[in-house]
């Protein structure tokens, strides 16, 4: 198990930060998530008619 | 709680960024952007080729990004000129909110996610497309263009001229006649539209040593290159229903709407070299932003109901 250096001095973010940090992981965590949306439909939408013919027999 | 030794980070120049999610959205232009997807919007509707919706939205979503990741690169390298004008000085990068590094990163990576994802989804033309337009707004224009010659915003307005060619290329698979007349559109009216907004902000310009067309040329010879381009424009937007694209309908508005910005056009030949108001300068400014999205509005308007009348016709 790893412990930290208690000696280590640390940043404290200021709360202007903190808040900022948090903004910034949640617009992260949108834009990640609608990406995985839209590749995921258009895979779909682009690729199902095909997609549906990878049938075993197809595939050997 | 970060776990950074404080002192290092110091030593580094390190600070703990406050840029917040907003600071980041400032940086892709959202106002340029606005045009950009707009304009893309009418080259992908007026293709004549049925497109999935959804396909049609990543397109036009892709597009908007890579535009923004230009607009996010643009802002990182002109940092420097953009703190001293006072049009430019409260963006992220110059007002100290975003670092050079996060704009130049957030700049990259959208730049990269947004042609691979048009390439990966749609087709790869309108992505080589996509990727020629960054690569002409952020390198020839910005980093070239910009600082050497008062026709930079000519040459360079070619990158704000391309997105209808893409949206038409995204459906299509190719590039038309009639998607170039949509670049040709916008590009001709970049000139005077942005040397109307030179005119009244030349001091700007003149602090931050862009040579603009009236600190170079002066402004009496910008009013008459305003007024050639006016005149070249106003036909070049009827172009579509002469070659049969449109119906009369978007002749007889494209028409009208180019005689108005002659008529400022006009207005701003004959303005006096100490007019210090320039309000014709400012009236055409405003006037062209609003004969850019009409034009537009009318072909889209004019696409739409002329595929209808024909379908419902046949």
């Amino acid at each position: 198990m790893i412990v930290a250096d208690k000696n280590l001095e640390l940043v404290t973010l200021t709360e202007r930060q903190r808040k900022a940090r948090r903004n910034r992981s949640v617009a992260i965590g949108v834009a990640l998530a609608a990406l995985v949306i839209i590749f995921y439909v258009a895979t779909i939408v682009k690729f199902g008619h095909n997609a549906s013919g990878l049938t075993p027999t197809n595939l050997m | 709680m970060a776990l950074a030794d404080h002192k290092l980070m110091e030593e580094v120049g390190f600070r703990m960024s406050e840029a917040t999610a907003g600071d980041f959205f400032a940086l892709l232009k959202p106002r340029v952007m606005s045009l950009v997807v707009f304009t893309a919007f009418v080259g992908l509707v007026a293709a004549p080729v049925a497109v999935n919706p959804l396909l049609a939205m990543i397109a036009i979503l892709a597009i908007a990004i890579g535009a923004g990741a230009s607009g996010a690169l643009n802002m990182w390298y002109d940092a420097d000129i953009d703190a001293v004008m006072t049009r430019t000085a409260g963006r992220p990068v110059p007002a100290g909110r975003v670092t050079p590094g996060e704009a130049l990163s957030f700049g990259l990576v959208l730049s990269v996610l947004s042609v691979m994802t048009l390439g990966v989804l749609v087709n790869w033309l309108s992505a080589a497309l996509l990727a020629f337009t960054i690569f002409f707004y952020a390198v020839v224009y910005t980093m070239w263009l910009k600082r050497w010659t008062p026709q930079n915003i000519v040459i360079g307005g070619a990158a704000g001229a391309i997105p209808p060619v893409i949206g038409w290329a995204a459906v299509t698979g190719s590039v038309s006649l009639e998607s170039l007349i949509l670049f040709l559109i916008i590009f001709l009216w970049t000139p005077p539209h942005f040397w109307a907004l030179a005119l009244f902000k030349s001091d700007d310009y003149a602090r931050a040593g862009i040579p603009m067309m009236p600190n170079v040329a002066g402004p009496a010879s910008t009013r008459r290159q305003i007024f050639a381009y006016a005149l070249i424009l106003a036909p070049v937007g009827v172009l579509p229903w002469v070659l049969g694209y449109t119906t009369a309908a978007y002749g007889a508005v494209s028409a009208v709407l180019g005689a108005g910005f002659v008529w400022y056009a006009w207005k701003v030949l004959g303005m006096a070299d100490d007019d210090r108001a320039m309000k014709p300068a400012k009236a055409l400014f405003g006037y062209s932003l609003l004969y850019l999205f009409a034009i537009f509005a009318a072909y889209l308007v004019d696409s739409i109901v002329g595929r209808a009348l024909l379908t419902g016709g046949a």
